[in-house]
């Protein structure tokens, strides 16, 4: 027994902190399929499937999903713009100041959201903006481009500056290079960076609840609806969001996979 | 195939700075069409440097770059009929093997790819590998494609930047041999960049030695070997005996030397100068051992010494023997079968044919040179630091 134990309890350990790190979600899927007894309850009540075909029943809860989506993409598309032509200008350009915006980069990062909520909110403010949609997506924008710079740069960075020589040197244009060279090898980065500006987007909370005026992203919904009971449906978005960030993280691994394979 | 303009790669008073340092200084240079050509030179002598220049990879400072008639100092490396054999290939990793051979026709919108790609992964001995990734080949497979993608563009000029560098020894004597057929079978000039003397020698039929942003001599390999310019070169390529001393002017068809109260004589035709002071220099295996007291052939001349060292390596037995005055000789001794093993504390007396002996030019001060110069950065002269 003792003898067991030496040897595996680096497994065990192992796997007590899967369970910990998968257990509020097997929760949550737990509870996309149940039937609370009263509203104000989680007990494991009875078995159902209505949450998952009633999903948009609660009032709201579809529009705030949606707008959240759709911010999320905007967000995305913007960031991802923007933070990959920077990221291209930081690691491939000398110029003043590069070293500077270097480090400015990182400020988004480490500001508290907190913090970064409450000066947008002084900034829209003091502007004159109508707080709402568009606040919420410039805020969402501007705190998702420090992420897309720093993954897009890392890809950049880690790409041999020959294979683009090579590539001029066997006739390719600057253009033709970036088309046929550049980008195809720094895309997986690209589309990291836009996966990870989505998710960030998409459940922020604190920043937008600074600067969202009356309109309601999911996060907030949710947060509201926690005063009167959260309804069970909030547990089937959990899920399907879970869901689907599993199955782009399997494909991608089996695209990986089959690369090695064939690479 | 598109008929090469005839031309000799002409590089004219080209120097290029990076900021303080001088990579290449003053470099004049003409390879004539159809050889291959080697520059020769340790880690930072402007070789590499050279090579980017002629592919436009790097633009020089001042001075011309011209392929026959055409003028391509200002070209950008799309526009020129070179094409690079990078060192470490730089193949592409995301395509096969066929499209990473292919990429240069595809860019000339040439027709004729896919019989053009598989003639030419024959002739590199990968036929049927077009499916694979580079990742998926060994180094000298790796090696092959990068070639065939270079060379499937027919340039008029092919640039080989340390292509053997990463492969193990017997791959790179095999890829030697298989590179010098290649640039045979096809005639296209190959300039070609290395700091391993022996793969220099091996291939090239011309030879530039580099040191310092400066080619310090340039001719055939042997020509270089048995009758070294520099003691640079003298020490570069190969190993050789330099002694310190004093040239008195010339006698006859000989050159006196006094050195360490010895007198010498150097033909004069082996001799870069006639007065002051000089190295003389005899290569370690034009060197022969004789029992002290023992006769010495006629006309030969002598130094003697001490068995200090003796390392025994097959073909040959390689001593190291102390002079009277301190200096350790490399002397490499066939095993040829009649000659005894000397044991280390022996008295011998080194002699050599004047014939093989050469004298050179030496900076007042310097003493004997008898250790090669070994490829670490630190044994290069003047350069980087």
């Amino acid at each position: 027994m003792r003898r067991w134990f030496a040897d595996h309890w680096v497994m065990t350990v192992g796997l007590m902190v899967l369970l910990y790190l998968f257990l509020p979600i097997a929760v949550v899927a737990g509870l996309s399929f149940n039937r609370p007894s009263n509203r104000l309850s989680y007990d494991f009540n009875a078995f159902t499937t209505d949450n998952w075909t009633n999903l948009c029943g609660p009032a709201d809860l579809c529009d705030a999903v949606g707008r959240s989506a759709w911010i999320g993409l905007l967000a995305t598309v913007f960031a991802t713009i923007l933070g990959t032509l920077m990221a291209f200008a930081l690691a491939r350009h000398k110029f003043r100041g590069r070293s500077l915006t270097n480090l400015l980069i990182f400020l988004p990062m480490a500001t508290p959201e907190l913090v970064m909520g409450t000066s947008l909110l002084a900034l829209f403010t003091a502007g004159g903006l109508q707080l709402g949609f568009v606040t919420i997506l410039i805020a969402h924008i501007m705190f998702c481009v420090s992420f897309v710079v720093v993954t897009v740069k890392a890809r950049l960075a880690g790409m041999d500056a020959r294979l683009e020589e090579a590539a001029m040197d066997l006739y390719a244009t600057p253009f033709q290079t970036f088309r046929r060279i550049t980008l195809p090898l720094v895309l997986p980065g690209i589309v990291a960076a836009a996966l990870l500006a989505f998710s960030l987007s998409f459940d922020d909370f604190i920043i937008t609840n600074f600067n969202s005026g009356n309109t309601v992203t999911f996060p907030m919904y949710v947060w509201g609806a926690n005063q009167r009971g959260i309804p069970p449906q909030v547990n089937v978005i959990g899920t399907a969001m879970f869901a689907i960030a599993l199955l782009l993280v399997l494909a991608t691994n089996v695209r990986r996979r089959r690369g090695a394979r064939v690479a | 195939m598109t008929t090469p303009e005839t031309g000799d790669l002409r590089i004219t008073n080209v120097t290029k700075r990076f900021g303080e340092f001088t990579a290449v200084d003053d470099l004049t240079l003409t390879v004539p069409q159809g050889a291959f050509f080697a520059l020769l030179g340790a880690s930072g002598c402007g070789k590499t440097t050279t090579l980017r220049m002629v592919a436009g990879l790097e633009e020089p400072t001042t001075g011309e770059i011209r392929l026959g008639d055409r003028d391509i100092t200002r070209l950008r490396p799309y526009q020129r009929p070179v094409n690079t054999v990078f060192q470490s290939y730089a193949l592409f990793p995301h395509l096969d093997v066929f499209e990473n051979v292919a990429f240069g026709l595809r860019r000339r919108k040439q027709r004729e790819v896919k019989g053009q790609v598989d003639q030419m992964l024959d002739l590199v001995q990968l036929g049927g590998f077009g499916k694979r990734r580079p990742a998926e080949l060994s180094g000298g497979q790796q090696q092959r494609v990068a070639l065939a993608r270079a060379l499937i563009n027919h340039p008029q000029v092919l640039l080989l930047d340390e292509p053997l560098g990463a492969l193990d020894l017997k791959l790179r004597r095999q890829m030697q041999i298989e590179l010098k057929r290649i640039q045979t079978e096809v005639g296209i000039t190959f300039v070609h960049v290395t700091h391993d003397q022996e793969e220099a020698m091996t291939m090239a039929d011309t030879v530039a030695v580099m040191n310092a942003g400066k080619i310090e001599q340039l001719g055939r390999p042997a020509e270089i070997y048995e009758y070294p310019a520099t003691a640079f070169v003298a020490n570069f390529l190969g190993q050789s005996n330099l002694l310190a001393g004093e040239a008195a002017g010339q006698q006859g068809s000989d050159v006196l030397v006094g050195a360490y109260e010895q007198r010498f004589a150097v033909p004069a035709a082996r001799s870069r100068t006639q007065r002051g002071p000089v190295f003389l220099g005899v290569r370690p295996e034009k060197l022969a051992l004789v029992a002290a007291g023992a006769a010495v052939p006629a006309g030969h001349q002598s130094v003697a010494g001490v068995v200090t060292d003796s390392s025994y390596v097959g073909v040959s037995t390689q001593y190291l023997v102390r002079t009277g005055w301190g200096t350790e000789l490399a002397v490499f001794a066939p095993n040829g079968g009649d000659a005894a093993q000397l044991a280390v504390g022996s008295e011998v007396t080194a002699h050599w044919n004047p014939q093989h002996a050469f004298l050179l030019e030496r900076a007042p001060g310097e003493g004997d040179q008898t250790t090669p110069l070994l490829d670490s950065p630190d044994t290069v002269v003047g350069v980087g630091s």
